[in-house]
């Protein structure tokens, strides 16, 4: 089953299951990537409060998936990260992730939202007053 | 198959019966082929450590070794592996072993895989040497082309 993709606004949110599946990773990334393309958004939250545990191979998903949102000109948010992922991802070693985080949803969409302003907008517009 | 030492077998022993002062060991074996072999051993990994005793985040720490072994298992071996947790209470203290093993290629050259950074599959480069951070001990023997075995532990006083 594909990981649903909400739209608030200008703003992709996704929750990532326990039992993600790498099958699910790379359509969760074409759906996320295609949506942001055809100028429905200008980024994605992407929600792990439901993921147990956060491996190296997770962490390399999620990083990858930032990666790719950035390039395509969006920005990704990782949000609603549990305690004792943060301790295990620090304690397992640097850098583990790599991309823009926040607190809750609420955060990362705030965050999506100040980031696209901050550089003028999804087309870059040079402010008009 | 090799036996840990001091951990009897319970599928030699037959099933523990419980008694006022004598305690089994709890043991979860579970073949890992598949993401959601994976997904469901280190669910259980947690749970063992929670019922003996280890702290939330200890628990989680455990989880986590417990995922990037079983996430080894299903990447770099075509048949799976075996994950193996045995959970040992003294009056005192709690041990949890952990053994992960298959038949799949080896790894060519052990120390580069346990060097930060290193990966053959476009992975971060950080399985091995962040699950033994995670962890109170860790060996790995491995021999290519006949397969790979990680036995790590973890302890609470």
């Amino acid at each position: 089953m594909r990981v649903p993709i909400l739209r608030l606004g200008r703003v992709l949110l996704t929750s990532l299951p326990a039992d993600l599946t790498d099958q699910q990773v790379m359509d969760l990334q074409i759906d996320a990537l295609a949506l942001i393309q055809a100028g429905k958004a200008d980024g994605l939250v992407i929600d792990i409060t439901a993921a147990d545990v956060v491996d190296s191979y997770m962490a390399r998903i999620l990083s990858e998936t930032a990666k790719m949102v950035k390039i395509m000109g969006g920005v990704a948010v990782l949000a609603g990260m549990q305690p004792a992922v943060a301790l295990t991802l620090v304690e397992m070693g640097r850098d583990m992730i790599d991309m823009e985080t926040a607190f809750d949803l609420e955060g990362g969409v705030a965050k999506v939202g100040r980031m696209v302003a901050s550089r003028g907008g999804r087309h870059d517009e040079v402010p008009t007053a | 198959m090799s036996r840990s030492p001091g951990f009897p077998d319970p599928a030699v022993l037959g099933p523990a019966i419980p008694g006022p002062d004598v305690v089994g060991p709890d043991v979860v074996v579970l073949r890992v082929t598949s993401e959601i072999d994976a997904a469901e051993v280190r669910q259980e990994a947690r749970r063992l450590a929670l019922r003996h005793g280890f702290s939330t985040v200890r628990a989680h720490g455990l989880a986590t070794a417990v995922s990037e072994l079983a996430m080894n298992l299903v990447l770099h071996t075509t048949r799976g592996g075996l994950i193996r947790l045995t959970a040992q209470d003294t009056p005192d203290a709690s041990v949890i072993e952990l053994v992960a093993e298959d038949d799949g290629p080896g790894i060519p050259d052990l120390a580069l895989a346990m060097e930060d950074g290193f990966s053959t599959r476009g992975g971060l480069g950080c399985g091995l040497p962040g699950t033994r951070r995670l962890v109170d001990s860790f060996t790995i023997t491995t021999r290519v082309g006949e397969g790979t075995r990680i036995v790590c532990q973890v302890r609470r006083p």
